[in-house]
């Protein structure tokens, strides 16, 4: 997809007035931050996984080129190929490669966030193929003409009566007067006309959540049975995975495991966890005769040693988007990349350049809560932080807010009369507000358009810090 | 230069001088050969009697159905009999697996059976999982003639037969149950975990079974 985090502001204002996408939100709310509480209350061992998940990503990073080389090994040992790609244009191009030498006409494919990262579908539909979304999410923002707006429910901004119409729209080989009133009957009429797209695909796409150095194996998890069915179909079965993906031992994937679907959607597993290693064998009745994997960089192998490093332990569950108060009020869109959230905010930057997704790290309240649920603990608001001042850093800030930074610094620098300004102002916000809230306020506007600022009560904090000082002294 | 060594090399540059070093080499050859287990769950590890229970309970919470008879020679009247209960033709499609094979089908005389690897239009699909883990009421099916992938996805309903004694309580022991059938580090084309029918949160985060794969998943437990 086309950047345009620049626009962050506008389209967050726009996001916020949206009153179909604000009902849709509520759902993010209500469901994912309830339902991953049950699944992590049900597992004591909850937080101890996420310290063995860490110390895992951590050991396999710091030995990377090593695992990776012993993955690429099994993969060719068990007939399976690795392309690696150092960019999106490359990843594109083995993709398409790899379609024209199976003399494809149709792909189909299962929920991959590398291929949005890619922008594979355009790409292949610019050079002829037909390119058919499964993920029942997917194939709603296929027909829309959209982007996914989260990472593992990339239909979540959408509401039951828009997949209605969309529906009646493109499935017009369908009786108009069939009754879609039930969401059950929009599953079954998209899995009815996604059947026939299955059975005569040539080529199946797909992600993984990680790739096996022991075995050479991808895994990919989901509910649908989608992706399974995108993979075992087709001649052909491609995996789009990005280097970080890759973990030790079958013992090492089942410790995140443990995580993944608590953490993303509150299930104590998915439905379909699948491990893929290799072609059919010669005496197997179904599977792929072809099994080829694009290991994709795309600006990760800059981001190891860095203080962004933490990054690449991440496993896209998702819970860092559906704990945000931002995300919650703007959904995934306005952030105007392929990536929402606060994992989009940290990693956006690294992929895109700070100079086209800077405004992302500052969409954060750092209130600590994509922090507190992230089950590979990946410390996010110190990263947005590192980015907010690499951003300063290279002068990229917006002029008012550095401005005031300044001017904060010149303050902070000296005591006294940073006392003496903050006791004034803090009188002169008391003076403006009204019930304790202030509506509008000068050099405030952006905060203020669509929220309150709370006029402050009492004293200043130095003030309290002070009279607390002498009563303990 | 290729993308390969671009890529490597800028890893061994991030990792640093001691990208070279033997020790390192030593650590992922240790760690891929011992594959060492980490934390298992309480839940993960208990005996025999509560492991089962707790196998089916995992399931049945996913909306999956769960009967058990008490030899492999009772599966074709227990098929039969679920077939019937829920108003499916009394048809099938299992592959070569001789536990299958061997069955009393003769007794059922109205079940049709293919034998073979799944087709679009196949209503109903037996398996056989070569393990289970009780922590979440997974079963293990591995691909091939005895038990095709395919089956496991295209038809409507899915029924599964595993042996209780073949119920671990964790992942982990069923990798080391895969290692002792393929050997060391060698896998069939597909391993699926299937924990339930399928299903879809996609419009508006209301759960919906049966999406592309199964809509019904039925588990028979031989206790023998
Ligand atoms: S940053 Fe953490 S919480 Fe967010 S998607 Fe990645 S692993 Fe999940």
């Amino acid at each position: 997809m086309k950047m345009h985090s620049a626009d962050f502001s506008a389209d967050a204002r726009a996001a916020l007035a949206d009153r179909q996408l604000q009902r849709a939100l509520g759902n993010v709310q209500r469901g994912f931050v309830e339902k991953r509480r049950k699944a992590r209350d049900k597992l004591p061992e909850f937080d101890a996984l996420r310290d063995s998940a860490k110390a895992i990503k951590d050991h396999t990073l710091a030995h990377l080129d090593l695992y990776l080389e012993t993955y690429e090994t099994r993969v060719k040992e068990s007939g399976g190929h690795v392309h690696w790609a150092a960019d999106e244009a490359e990843a594109r191009d083995i993709v398409l490669d790899i379609c024209r030498n199976a003399g494809a006409q149709t792909v189909t494919k299962g929920k991959s966030m590398i291929s949005e990262e890619i922008a594979l579908n355009p790409f292949l539909e610019t050079n002829g193929l037909t390119v058919v979304e499964t993920d029942l999410g997917e194939y709603i923002i296929q027909l829309r003409g959209e982007h996914p707006s989260h990472i593992i429910a990339p239909a979540v901004h959408v509401n039951r009566d828009e997949v209605e119409a969309d529906f009646r729209r493109h499935h017009d080989f369908l009786p108009a007067s069939r009754n879609l009133e039930a969401p059950e009957s929009l599953l079954s009429e998209a899995r009815g006309v996604l059947r026939e797209k299955f059975l005569a695909a040539d080529v199946g796409i797909t992600g993984a959540n990680f790739l096996i150095a022991e075995t050479g194996s991808s895994i990919i998890v989901t509910n649908e049975g989608n992706g399974d069915l995108t993979q075992l179909l087709p001649r052909v079965h491609i995996v789009l995975a990005s280097l970080e993906k890759v973990v030790p031992t079958l013992e090492d994937a089942s410790q995140i495991l443990r995580l993944l679907a608590r953490s993303a959607s509150g299930q104590e597993f998915s439905v379909y966890t699948t491990l893929s290693t290799g072609p059919r064998r010669p005496e197997d009745p179904d599977g792929p005769a072809e099994y080829h994997v694009v290991l994709l960089d795309n600006g990760r192998s800059k981001m190891l040693g860095t203080e962004f490093q933490d990054m690449l332990r991440c496993i896209r569950c998702g819970a860092c988007l559906n704990h945000c108060p931002v995300y919650h009020a703007i959904g995934g869109h306005a952030y105007g990349s392929v990536y929402p959230g606060p994992m989009g905010a940290v990693l956006s930057p690294a992929l895109a350049g700070v100079d086209k997704a800077g405004a992302l790290p500052n969409a954060s309240t750092f209130c600590g809560r994509c922090e507190e649920v992230c089950p590979m603990r990946i410390p996010l608001p110190k990263m947005m932080r590192q980015w907010r001042e690499r951003e300063f850093a290279q002068n990229m800030s917006p002029p008012t807010q550095r401005y005031g930074i300044r001017l904060w610094a010149f303050f902070a620098r000296r005591p006294a009369l940073y006392r003496l300004m903050a006791g004034a102002a803090a009188s002169l916000l008391r003076m403006m507000g009204r019930n304790g809230r202030i509506a509008s306020l000068p050099l405030g506007g952006g905060w203020t358009a669509t929220r309150d600022f709370p006029a402050p009560q009492g004293r200043t904090f130095q003030e309290m810090w002070r009279a607390r000082g002498k009563k303990v002294a | 230069m290729t993308s390969r060594d671009t890529i490597l090399g800028a890893l061994r540059r991030a990792i640093g001088p001691a990208a070279n070093d033997a020790a390192r080499r030593k650590a992922v050859q240790t760690r891929l050969s011992e594959h060492p287990r980490g934390l298992i769950p309480a839940r993960g590890q208990l005996p025999a009697d509560e492991r089962i229970a707790l196998f089916r309970k995992m399931l049945e919470d996913v909306s999956a159905s769960v009967e058990t008879v008490k030899a492999e020679s009772e599966i074709p009247a227990a098929v039969a009999g679920w077939l019937r209960r829920r108003n499916a033709p009394q048809s099938l499609v299992h592959g070569a697996d001789p536990h299958i094979r061997d069955m009393p089908w003769q007794d059922e005389a109205e079940l049709k059976r293919r034998e073979g690897k799944a087709a679009g239009d196949d209503v109903t699909g037996l398996s056989r999982a070569v393990c289970g883990v009780a922590e979440t009421g997974t079963l293990m099916l591995l691909s091939g003639p005895d038990n095709p992938s395919t089956i496991n996805f295209l038809p409507e309903n899915h029924i599964i037969v595993i042996s209780a004694a073949d119920i671990e309580g964790d992942y982990e022991s069923a990798w080391d149950r895969l290692r002792a059938i393929k050997g060391d580090g060698i896998m069939p084309r597909t391993v699926n975990l299937v924990t339930g029918p399928s299903r879809s949160a996609d419009i508006e985060q209301t759960l919906l079974l049966g999406a592309h794969g199964p809509r019904a998943l039925h588990v028979i437990i031989v206790e023998d």
